[in-house]
């Protein structure tokens, strides 16, 4: 790809994929570069070295607890959201493998909680969705369950979940949240024993998740124990991507009320005129929903070739349909809710996302469904 | 009932090649989509909710693969 390839019309790239990654948060950089020169030990070391780099640690540790309304001994920094996942759910599922053997999830989690539920070879039972992909509380069934997993908001399509509603229905079965896709920019849900999240979704770096559990909650560790000073650690922290991470969801949680109303109306602004194009449908909640994301999908168009030419035309989008993923399957969370699965386009805005990106994005797209219709 | 042979087409083929074909059959008439692409399963019923058609279920060819079944309503 040439350098100038789409820049042509307003001169610089858009990206419209921030629920797959945030470029990072100025307010992360400075943090970054000083804990990399100052946070390189061990911080379980007693060397001074090692002291230092565990303050940084705790600072990160009471930052990111304060910013997410949590107790700092409540959380474990991780590899990844998708390793906070893995560890959220699983070591709640052994910590209850006396009283069942099955786990609940929604039909709509991320592929990383019905990857991990899977792995165990453990029954697994799904709670159905509605049409905008929220689950039915009156499909819960409890039978021999350890967990139960229900995601704060959807990855793909942006509904929010009914989690307080649901965790007050469980009757001491341990819940458990993926907050991946919402963390940062709303405030956590109640009523969970562990949740996940994920750095890189605020705009923190890649590479830091967070796994929360809840003081008496019974979770076990799932995979083998480490050697480190706290339980649920797992390996030598990135102590300067987590205190970047720390930076990061400090100055968004600050900024999010307003943020969160101009995303959300950039989105309302999407929703609107991308409904009223012909033979396309967007999908998820239009009002309870995250504030940054939208999907939609559209007629007669593969999925792939809409996101390359749309990329070519300097908008960078994701997409959830089959011709796009490896697996070659349609997206589960699509097919769950009964939309369309092909053509299918997730647009997310993000900090620097402007009213004039959202406007030029409008204004391309039009031309670049009829091109990809013309060519059938 | 027309049949539209799509096996081995991936999407969105089979629901284009759907959407050539619906106008062959008088209204009230079916249409069967015998697909062996993923998609198709979700695809069909979700045109039909789109575009004003109705989904008449999922049958079973002779070699297997599966027949999706629409109604042309308009």
């Amino acid at each position: 790809m040439s350098a100038t390839e789409g820049l042509a019309e307003h001169g610089r790239r858009v990206y419209l994929d921030t629920a797959s990654g945030e470029a990072l948060h100025p307010a992360a950089r400075q943090s970054f570069a000083a804990a990399l020169e100052t946070a390189y030990a061990d911080p379980r070391r007693l060397h001074h070295a090692g002291r230092a780099a565990r303050l940084v640690l705790d600072n990160a540790r009471a930052a990111t607890a304060d910013a997410l309304g949590l107790r700092p001994d409540e959380v474990t920094f991780t590899s990844s959201g998708t390793d906070a996942v893995h560890r959220g759910l699983l070591g709640l599922h052994r910590g209850a493998e006396r009283h069942g053997d099955t786990i609940v999830h929604t039909a709509v989690e991320h592929s990383a909680v019905l990857q991990a539920a899977s792995w165990t070879r453990s029954p697994t039972r799904s709670i159905p969705v509605d049409a905008e992909a929220r689950i039915d509380l009156d499909a819960l069934d409890l039978e021999d369950a350890t967990v139960v997993a229900c995601q704060s908001a959807n990855h793909e399509v942006g509904t929010l979940q009914p989690v307080a509603e649901l965790a007050a229905r469980l009757d001491g079965v341990p819940l458990f949240v993926d907050a991946c896709a919402s963390a940062g920019r709303l405030p956590l849900p109640d009523g969970w024993s562990a949740l996940a999240a994920s750095a890189h979704k605020w705009g923190g770096p890649p590479g830091v998740g967070i796994l929360a559990v809840r003081h008496g909650a019974r979770w076990r560790e799932p995979f083998p124990e480490d050697d480190r000073a706290a339980e649920r650690e797992s390996g030598f922290e990135n102590v300067p991507a987590i205190l970047a991470a720390a930076a990061a969801l400090r100055a968004v949680v600050d900024e999010r009320d307003a943020e969160c109303v101009r995303q959300h109306a950039l989105v309302d602004r999407l929703r609107t005129v991308v409904g009223g194009l012909p033979e396309v449908e967007v999908v998820g909640s239009p009002d309870d929903r995250l504030p940054h994301l939208v999907t939609f999908s559209c007629l007669y168009v593969d999925g792939e070739a809409l996101v390359t030419e749309l990329d070519r035309q300097g908008f960078e989008v994701a997409s959830g349909s089959a011709c796009t993923s490896s697996a070659l399957e349609p997206s589960h969370v699509l097919a769950a809710m009964g939309a369309l699965t092909h053509g299918n386009v997730r647009v997310s805005v993000g900090r620097d996302t402007t009213d004039g990106d959202v406007e030029r994005f409008l204004a391309v797209l039009p031309g670049v469904l009829g091109d990809l219709r013309a060519r059938l | 009932m027309l049949e539209l042979d799509c096996r081995g087409l991936v999407c969105p083929a089979p629901v284009i090649e759907l959407a050539r074909r619906i106008g062959d059959v008088a209204a009230g008439e079916l249409v069967g989509v015998v697909a062996t692409d993923a998609a198709a399963r979700y695809d069909v019923p979700a045109w039909c909710r789109m575009t004003g058609q109705e989904y008449a279920g999922e049958e079973t060819a002779d070699d297997g693969v599966p027949r999706y079944v629409v109604r042309r309503v308009r």
